[in-house]
């Protein structure tokens, strides 16, 4: 674990693994350190603001093991077509069948580890090591909103269209943010994720 | 009741944004030059949290009833139809019927227009400002018809505000990718001038100069920016990110501006030199 300085009202804590982040971004949401901001985890950082916080007490937060686990949230069942024009560049490069890879991505629980890039995109993590690709190495300049797509220990769904190089699998219905509702994100860092093939 | 007879050029209502949606994916937004913002504000005797017309010029708004209103930001010539003559950084009352149209900025880039009372629009998750990059908050357009919020009765302290001048020498500290670069690339960046890009906006501001060299080619997992990062792609021409920026992003930050100087970028014109000098933690 590393703590790298990020301009005057930050710090970037890097770690070796996902479960690290999360442990640590627990750690943070359940302390009422003063002068702690908001957080924001990544795939292998935590930005934290602060202002004028104990910077001691701050580094004790960031070691990861002083983390409380993280309740289990509520299941989000996501109704998903298989249909993404990545299906059989990603059976051939795991060398699975489509049929394979459709299970393989429908039969398993995934868990919310945080939410970046853009409203509602949440990083689903628990992605079977069979199914875990490089990003594509050129990225397509747009992705159609409600896409679901694969990357590295990634899955997740396109909440607008965007540009991105995640490999394609399928499409839901879904809106994943809507400000209209109480919850504008539809799935919640925290929360566990279930594909179900239509 | 105001209304917006031309959106002119990159305009959109802004207040001091939406701090606290980043586990909704949701970045802060808000003034991209936050101090003209809550001058315009302050001069009409507002919150500073009031919103406000962000604009880079040909805007022009028509006031159906009599209004007391502030432009800040940018300097440049402010007409006016069916009412009194008015510039940048005083405080006006205007006439029902009067029409305003903001040229061109000559100095700066992007105006704030206040109206005492605020503008009455309604918040989407807890601000009035429109994120450019997540689409995401009330949308500005030619036809608005805006209400004004109730009189704040507050005095008006001042009926004109002196600002200093936009620098161009920007003053960073250390970003957490720093050791990515060269000592070459530390060098340039904070010895040469920058030249900010025609293609910048409300995301981020580019510039363009000697290349910053990475010491090796490495892919980065999008991590948390801040306002005021300076990314830098492939190509070792920085972005400093400004208030729409990303939540995360996915190229190496090398420093970080200023808060104070976050600004003053925002407001420097396409083809202005900027020069950073290193302020240590």
């Amino acid at each position: 674990m590393r703590v790298l300085p990020f301009g005057r009202g930050a710090v970037l804590a890097e770690y070796d693994t996902i479960d690290e982040v999360m442990a640590v971004d627990s750690a943070l949401r359940a302390s009422n350190l003063d002068g702690l901001g908001e957080c924001v985890p990544a795939a292998r950082t935590v930005l934290v603001r602060y202002s004028g916080v104990d910077r001691r007490a701050l580094d004790e937060l960031l070691v990861p093991g002083a983390a409380v686990p993280r309740a289990e949230g509520p299941i989000v069942e996501i109704p998903v077509t298989y249909d993404g024009v990545d299906l059989e560049e990603v059976a051939a490069a795991t060398g699975l069948s489509t049929e394979e890879v459709i299970e393989t991505h429908a039969g398993t629980v995934y868990s919310a580890a945080f939410l970046g890039f853009t409203p509602g995109w949440a990083y689903l993590v628990g992605l079977p090591a069979a199914l875990r690709l490089p990003r594509r190495s050129t990225p397509r300049t747009a992705i159609t909103a409600g896409s679901v797509a694969i990357a590295n220990e990634f899955t997740g769904v396109y909440p607008t269209v965007s540009p991105g190089g995640w490999h394609l699998l399928g499409h839901t219905d879904e809106a994943m943010f809507d400000v209209t509702r109480d919850k504008p994100a539809l799935i919640m860092a925290g929360d566990r994720v279930r594909f179900v093939r239509t | 009741m105001i209304e917006i007879v031309n959106q002119g050029i990159g305009s959109t209502y802004q207040d001091l944004g939406r701090p606290g949606c980043t586990h909704l994916g949701v970045g802060r937004s808000g003034a991209a030059d936050r101090p003209s913002h809550r001058l315009a504000n302050r001069l009409v005797g507002n919150a500073e949290t009031a919103a406000t017309i962000e604009t880079c010029g040909g805007l022009a708004i028509r006031v159906h009833d009599p209004a007391v209103v502030a432009v800040t930001g940018a300097q440049g010539v402010i007409d006016v139809r069916n009412g009194p003559p008015m510039g940048v950084n005083g405080v006006h009352q205007l006439p029902a019927g009067a029409e305003i149209t903001l040229r061109a900025p000559a100095e700066g880039m992007r105006y704030y227009v206040g109206v005492r009372g605020g503008l009455d629009i309604e918040p989407v998750l807890g601000s009035r400002s429109f994120d450019t990059l997540a689409g995401l908050g009330p949308r500005l357009g030619t036809g608005d018809q805006v209400r004004v919020g109730p009189d704040p009765r507050t005095p008006l302290a001042t009926d004109f505000a002196v600002r200093s001048p936009f620098r161009t020498l920007i003053h960073l500290s250390d970003g957490p990718r720093r050791d990515w670069f060269t000592a070459a690339a530390w060098e340039v960046l904070t010895t040469q001038a920058f030249v900010v890009s025609a293609s910048g906006n409300r995301v981020g501001a580019r510039l363009s100069g000697q290349v910053l060299e990475r010491v090796a080619p490495r892919e980065l997992l999008s991590e948390g920016m801040v306002e005021g990062a300076i990314e830098v792609p492939p190509d070792g021409q920085p972005i400093v990110m400004l208030a729409d920026h990303p939540v995360t992003g996915g190229y190496p930050v090398i420093a970080v501006i200023e808060p104070d100087d976050i600004a003053h970028v925002a407001q420097a014109r396409p083809g202005t030199s900027l020069r950073f000098r290193y302020t240590s933690g």
